[in-house]
């Protein structure tokens, strides 16, 4: 049936996106053991960065080349700052410290762009779409959105396996004493492992504002799926958050067509659902 | 690939994550001065969210209508006490309330969401604070739930239904599906829409509805090209509004299923659509070229204040500061004197920026709507649809 088929297409397509933003979510958490609220503002600035580099550039994908390096310094001051002072420290300070940051940020940007929703431009060889159905069409862009998910997933499952900073990440946050006694500054090591969260969560922002319009708040409903996403996936397994995000896609996806009724529970209703079979979350550990 | 190995029970972890996330929404309300003199007129508006810049032009609009005044009205100073509402019903009781008893506003406007709506004017019903409505149409505060101290300057969703559901008879559409947020608002819009088109010989296929205030279309997309209606009714506002349009266009289904709506769909996000929103066609009580001398000079006035030009939501909040002075010459600026201060308020007749204001016997305004069509950013005027048009009164106890 044409309909599943494009849900199935909708779903794969929004599933890719939230992985974007939960995997630096899962990443910070996993191994900074740091529960951080502020991650959907990260999103948030992505979107604003997009929307202000492309009016700069013109191209979407320049401005993700030099958004996101923007965003991974901006990650590391924010650790300097904040962050670094709430390892080891008790969940709740950590969840008061990063929802400051959550009202903080969302006053900045207010300050800087205003309230207004603002659009961003879609490269022009980009603009075409592709027809599904004699009425319907499906935009080129949106493919390409998934395919730039689905390359910067490769690209972190290499990293995280294969290289030397990988292998670092890895040992530090299963011994974190035992890898400075080795000689590793796991000091810098985590302001890298914060900043590539920052980076992941504002590149999603950057590439999907043109499909999204950029307005206060965007991050917010992006925090609350991530949050669903890392829970279903198991705390802090990238695997878990990748498949979790496609499940969250397309259970949305298909809620919203065949039981409106009940579209705004769910995803929730995954989320129980697995919680009921795998307490751990599909790859986590208990 | 679980990389991770931290003391936190999965347990915590959630209950911590939950708690963060809920709250996200708490208020944040901002001391206001305690001073005696002025008159006190309390704002619950958004300031951030989806609806933020909805609650920033009302909120624009009363500030310059004031300051035109020279910060007067009546011989007394007026004093704005700004709320965010956050566009959040469970949080409206405990904001008005604020408003209310602890600021001691002598004066109630706002809000954007029908449901905030909702709470503040059952406390403004009980306390008998006299109180415009800046935006928010729920239906039942000038229908079943009117009372002698609340006020519209804005609509009610049904009648802006009503009025589009016309528009749509009158250009031949005889089937089409409806689309919104599943929410107080949007269902009342389909219910006003759904009224006069099919009493004009229309057939409403289906009813769409999303979560409130998801944004994510696709599939209901999907579902509108699979069903092929001869037009789309659909009501979302805000950033929402933004993305549904350019989703929409970007589907390509703009070229066979022509998208209506109330005008609240286009307005305010009509820079941020571009092209993608041309050909959209809304109707609403207000359209930025309608020809007449309020319309020119309130239009000149804010663009030079804010360097853009008002949209329908800044109209509704200079309408409502336009009602209010109406109220406040009649008491001659004795704000303790509420029984006349609303009275004068029922009666009152101006010229607005959006054509001819009065009220209906339950306190929502008698107002023209308008036809427009959305063309490269900007809401041309099409044709005027309906003159001095009135919602129901459905169960008000004043029209009795």
């Amino acid at each position: 049936m044409e309909l599943v088929l494009i849900q199935i297409l909708n779903g794969l397509q929004y599933g890719l996106l939230i992985f974007l933003a939960a995997s630096g979510l899962t990443l910070v958490f996993g191994i900074l053991g740091i529960i951080n609220l502020s991650h959907g503002s990260f999103y948030m600035l992505g979107a604003y960065l997009s929307l202000t580099l492309t009016s700069l550039t013109g191209d979407i994908f320049l401005t993700l080349l030099l958004g996101v390096p923007l965003a991974f310094l901006f990650g590391m001051l924010v650790e300097w700052l904040f962050v670094r002072h709430l390892y080891g420290r008790d969940h709740l300070q950590q969840v008061l410290l990063t929802f400051a940051l959550i009202l903080i940020f969302n006053d900045l940007q207010r300050m800087i762009w205003g309230t207004r929703p603002h659009s961003v431009p879609i490269p022009s060889y980009l603009k075409a779409s592709i027809q599904l159905s004699d009425v319907l069409s499906y935009p080129v862009y949106r493919l390409a959105v998934a395919g730039v998910c689905v390359v910067l997933v490769f690209c972190m499952i290499y990293v995280i396996q294969y290289t030397r900073i990988g292998q670092m990440i890895r040992a530090g946050e299963s011994n974190r004493e035992m890898v400075e006694v080795l000689g590793v500054d796991s000091r810098l090591l985590y302001r890298f492992v914060f900043a590539a969260g920052v980076a992941l969560a504002a590149a999603a922002g950057t590439i999907a504002a043109p499909i999204d319009s950029v307005y206060p708040g965007i991050g917010e409903p992006v925090l609350i799926t991530s949050f669903v996403v890392v829970v279903i996936g198991g705390i802090g397994s990238i695997k878990g958050a990748f498949f979790g995000a496609l499940l969250i896609g397309l259970a949305d996806a298909f809620g919203k067509v065949f039981l409106p009724e009940f579209a705004s529970v769910m995803v929730y209703a995954l989320m129980a659902a697995v919680l009921v079979v795998r307490p751990g979350g599909l790859f986590g550990r208990v | 690939m679980p990389i991770s190995e931290t003391g936190l029970s999965r347990r915590t972890f959630i209950a911590l994550a939950g708690a963060g996330a809920s709250s996200l929404a708490l208020p944040f309300a901002r001391p206001a001065l305690a001073q005696a003199q002025p008159i006190k007129v309390g704002l619950l508006l958004p300031y951030s969210g989806t609806y933020a810049q909805l609650g920033e032009a009302i909120t624009r609009a009363m500030e310059l209508y004031l300051k035109q005044q020279g910060g007067k009205l009546s011989g007394r100073a007026v004093e704005f006490v700004r709320l965010d509402s956050e566009a959040s019903p469970p949080k409206a009781t405990e904001l008005t309330t604020k408003l209310v008893q602890g600021d001691k506003v002598d004066i109630l406007t706002g809000p954007v969401h029908s449901g905030v709506a909702m709470a503040m004017t059952k406390i403004a019903r009980e306390a008998g604070v006299p109180t415009i409505v800046t935006n928010a149409g729920a239906d039942q505060i000038t229908r079943q739930l009117c009372a002698k101290n609340v006020f519209r300057s804005s609509f009610s969703n049904g009648q802006v239904g009503l009025a589009t559901g016309k528009a749509m008879v009158d250009a031949g559409i005889k089937n089409a599906v409806t689309m919104t947020w599943k929410y107080a608002a949007g269902e009342q819009m389909v219910n006003g829409f759904r009224d006069t088109f099919t009493k004009g010989g229309g057939k409403v296929i289906k009813d769409i509805t999303v979560p409130f205030p998801t944004v994510e279309f696709q599939a209901a997309l999907a579902e509108i090209a699979s069903i092929k209606p001869q037009a789309v009714y659909s009501f979302f506002a805000g950033g929402g509004a933004a993305k549904f349009i350019k989703d929409y266009a970007a589907a390509n289904l703009q070229a066979s299923i022509p998208l209506w709506g109330p005008g609240f769909l286009t307005d305010g996000v009509e820079k941020a659509v571009g092209a993608a929103g041309n050909g959209v066609k809304t109707v609403l009580h207000y359209s930025d070229d309608v020809d007449n001398a309020e319309n020119k000079a309130f239009r000149a006035a804010f663009k030079e204040a804010y360097g853009i030009y008002p949209d329908v939501y800044a109209v509704q909040g200079w309408d409502a500061m336009q009602l209010l002075d109406v109220g406040l010459k009649a008491v001659n600026g004795d704000v303790a004197k509420r029984d006349e201060l609303d009275a004068a308020m029922a009666k009152a007749s101006f010229k607005s920026p959006r054509g001819p204001f009065r009220l209906s016997v339950s306190h929502n305004p008698i107002q023209n709507f308008y036809l427009r069509e959305l063309k490269d950013g900007n809401n041309v005027l099409v044709k005027t649809v309906v003159k001095e048009f009135p919602d129901l009164t459905t169960g008000c106890r004043l029209a009795a």
